[in-house]
């Protein structure tokens, strides 16, 4: 095979297997529907919660000595999205107004 | 009429890949050093590809590369690996309840796809995701990680600092703006998202566990208390705002 050490190929698959087993284990064990509807419930509520655990805090750390840069960009961010811009515009507004702030600040 | 269905099948592919975009726009700059990275790390071009095309998951690639600095065993890397991606596992669940009805072989194909990015672009699209959508909406933001990184280990140099730093919120960004759209709609989402923004900005900074769990238990932990508040405000006052 290609120039591979054998050790970091292992690696690889097992990294592979016990990343896929997880993404691909809900679809073998649950048909969809059929939970209890509690559950139900608390799955419709999840990807609400898993999205302001993925913004929070971590968009405000992008810079760790300069909190001001996280805000800046969030704001923007914030500021885009509630008038309503798509998704791309929130993107690609946000790096714009971030490189502005390295660029004067 | 098998024509019209491939139309339609084409198009929600056709979609799906659309939806991808700002995902494939946030991976470039995070595969572009995640390449360079491991170049600096020691592996070889095909080494770094072959993980980015095989596990696909961004966060549990990094540490594996400052595993391996360390001199890290396997088994310890492809443990973390483990606990760092089982949040995948509530995001399947949920997406589940969401997807088209399908064989079992098209969910297992398009459920190695599934990240924290992808998860959040299906999960918050309006009506069914269907097959043709998930598979066009994985492929472009698998095919922005593994083209980007093998770019990233070949050039061997990261993109100017500046826009390398500003592109850094692109996918804060894109969470933002997949949010927000529901958030002005229902009060119930703006209590949910900033619930578990609370719980997981007191787990992560006071250091009560590692990010890859403190998202999960967040989210959790929010969903759950959400579903409690509305039952009992449903069996106590008759009221029952769910959409």
């Amino acid at each position: 095979m290609l120039t591979m050490k054998s050790e970091i190929l292992w690696m690889i698959i097992g990294m592979g297997l016990v990343t896929y087993i997880p993404r691909m284990l809900p679809f073998v064990l649950f048909k969809g529907k059929e939970l209890p509807p509690f559950i139900q419930g608390v799955l419709k509520n999840v990807p609400y919660a898993t999205l302001g655990a993925l913004i929070f805090p971590a968009i405000l750390l992008l810079q760790k000595d300069d909190i001001w840069y996280g805000i800046a960009g969030a704001a923007a961010a914030f500021a885009a999205a509630f008038l309503g811009a798509n998704v791309i515009i929130v993107v690609l507004g946000s790096i714009t107004v971030l490189a502005l702030y390295s660029y004067f600040l | 009429m098998s024509e019209v269905a491939i139309g339609k099948e084409s198009s929600e592919f056709k979609k799906g890949l659309q939806a991808g975009i700002s995902i494939g726009i946030g991976y470039f700059p995070i595969a572009l050093t995640f390449g360079l990275l491991a170049k600096t790390t020691g592996l070889s071009i095909y080494e770094s590809v072959l993980m980015s095309m095989i596990v696909f998951a961004g966060a549990s690639q990094y540490i594996s590369l400052s595993l391996i600095a360390y001199g890290t065993g396997i088994v310890e890397i492809v443990l973390t690996t483990f606990i760092v991606n089982i949040r995948h596992f509530l995001m399947s669940t949920t997406l589940n309840e969401k997807c088209e009805d399908d064989t079992l072989g098209n969910k297992m194909l398009y459920s190695f796809g599934i990240t924290d990015e992808t998860f959040s672009v299906a999960a918050t699209k309006d009506g069914t995701a269907t097959t043709g959508f998930m598979l066009g909406l994985n492929l472009l933001a698998y095919s922005s990680w593994v083209i980007f990184t093998g770019v990233g280990h070949l050039i061997g140099a990261s993109l100017p600092q500046t826009l390398q730093e500003s592109m850094g919120i692109a996918l804060y960004a894109m969470f933002v703006g997949l949010l927000v759209p529901s958030l002005k709609k229902s009060s119930k989402v703006l209590f949910l998202a900033v619930l578990a923004a609370i719980f997981n900005s007191i787990f992560t900074l006071g250091g009560v566990m590692a990010q890859g769990w403190s998202i999960v238990v967040s989210t959790i932990l929010s969903a759950v208390l959400m579903e409690l508040i509305e039952m009992v405000k449903a069996k106590h006052w008759g009221v029952n705002d769910e959409k």
